[in-house]
């Protein structure tokens, strides 16, 4: 027997309408949601259901709040899709008890509805999560880039983590404008916090020191760590006349010297102590 | 231990992820500090090869249990263009991507074992072991 795809909606939303207290009530005790958050569900649902005639914007963006509402009480978003599916184990019930051909098949027809309701409850939080994401690399990749003084004259960038593209023209770009403002003619690269200098990160670096020297200012790259010096060597990256040392602290005191500061240390006072035996 | 991995190469941040897995695996097997940052290493240049030079690729990571010692094998491969010639390829300072042309021929260094397979409109795998000291 075939039933009249028109009748069977028609039958599943009046069931909808009639039934509402009680599937309300049986939609609450199932999804353990309150019950005021699914009764403005339900009321939008009703309104798209009778007059909006298949427009759901409303009931979207209620969704929408709703899933952002549960993420601060600390619900997973699988949660609040099934809260979103358990209105139809409530129609469900609802319509077996019609016994109805027509109840039956609207309601695959009503629960193909939810279930796109409730995917979209899931879509709502991964775009609010891939929004976060987004501008928390941003920030990091104005973050993860100072440009420090070390002395007059001396600026220095320490550089952890990965060196691609995007953030190589990020620290070029803040090097430079520092050297500028600052009339430094030293600039220290510090790569102690770079896990590994492969030739990409190779290009970048020299790049850069390239840049700084048009500027008319010297580059010294420090914090060169053992492993990474064997690596450097064994793939054939040639640094030429760029300055490198293993720590900042050398690099410091060469571009000091550089600079024209002398360092002198003071004398130190010996004590001499006498300890007495028994 | 850990069975062998399947990664994708699709996007910078692949590469990094697939440096970082390397970079764990290498420790777990217990290869020393150098060698650690030799296959790491290795491991990024041949996936941003791929990336640059097939448009991306994937890489399967295994951990061999050798005789004596452990070892640390990558698969690269790519469904790209190929490469026409493979000496050239390997000379230093040769590039088609507008970098040092370092890449393929200091991976080969940095590693143990290196094996290229590729022929124009075949794509490319590169086969890069390590073993612990």
């Amino acid at each position: 027997m075939t039933v009249p795809d028109e009748a069977a909606k028609r039958r599943i939303v009046d069931l909808f309408l009639s039934e509402e207290e009680r599937l309300l009530r049986r939609w609450t005790q199932l999804s353990g949601a309150s019950p005021d958050e699914l009764r403005d569900l339900y009321q939008a649902l009703r309104t798209a259901l009778v007059d909006g005639a298949g427009d759901f914007a409303d009931v979207r963006g209620l969704l929408a709040e709703l899933s952002r509402a549960r993420v601060r009480q600390g619900h997973t978003p699988s949660d609040t899709a099934r809260m979103v599916f358990s209105l139809k184990e409530a129609l469900y019930e609802a319509a077996e008890a019609d016994g109805g051909p027509e109840a039956l098949r609207g309601f695959v027809w009503f629960s193909q509805l939810v279930d796109d309701l409730g995917l979209y409850t899931f879509e709502t939080y991964t775009a609010a999560r891939e929004k976060i994401i987004l501008d928390q690399a941003e920030q990091l990749l104005e973050l993860s880039t100072p440009v420090v003084k070390l002395w007059e004259g001396i600026v220095a960038v320490p550089l952890v983590g990965t060196l691609d593209s995007a953030r190589t023209q990020v620290v070029m770009e803040k090097l430079l404008q520092t050297l500028v403002e600052t009339g430094s003619e030293h600039a220290v690269i510090d790569i102690t916090g770079v896990p590994a200098v492969d030739t990409q990160v190779a290009q970048h670096l020299l790049k850069t020191v390239v840049a700084a020297r048009l500027m008319g200012a010297e580059c010294v790259i420090s914090g060169i760590r053992p492993q990474i010096a064997h690596t450097i060597v064994t793939l054939g990256i040639e640094f030429g006349d760029i300055v490198t040392k293993a720590s900042l602290a050398d690099a410091l005191s060469y571009a000091l010297r550089r600079s024209g500061v002398e360092i002198t240390g003071a004398e130190r006072a010996r004590i001499a102590v006498r300890a007495e035996r028994p | 231990m850990n069975g062998p991995t399947e990664m994708p190469i699709a996007t910078n941040g692949d590469v990094v992820l697939v440096r970082q897995k390397v970079r764990g695996l290498a420790a777990e097997i217990g290869l020393s500090l150098v060698d650690q940052t030799k296959i790491v290493t290795a491991a990024s240049e041949l996936a941003r090869n791929a990336l640059v030079h097939a448009g991306g690729g994937r890489v399967h990571i295994e951990v061999l249990h050798g005789a004596r010692r452990p070892g640390l094998r990558l698969v690269f491969s790519d469904e790209g263009p190929g490469i026409p010639d493979l000496e050239q390829a390997l000379t230093e300072g040769w590039s088609t991507g507008g970098g040092l042309g370092l890449g393929l021929s200091g991976s080969r260094r940095l590693v143990d074992e290196f094996d290229l397979v590729s022929a124009p409109g075949e794509g490319t795998r590169v086969t890069v072991t390590k073993w612990a000291r």
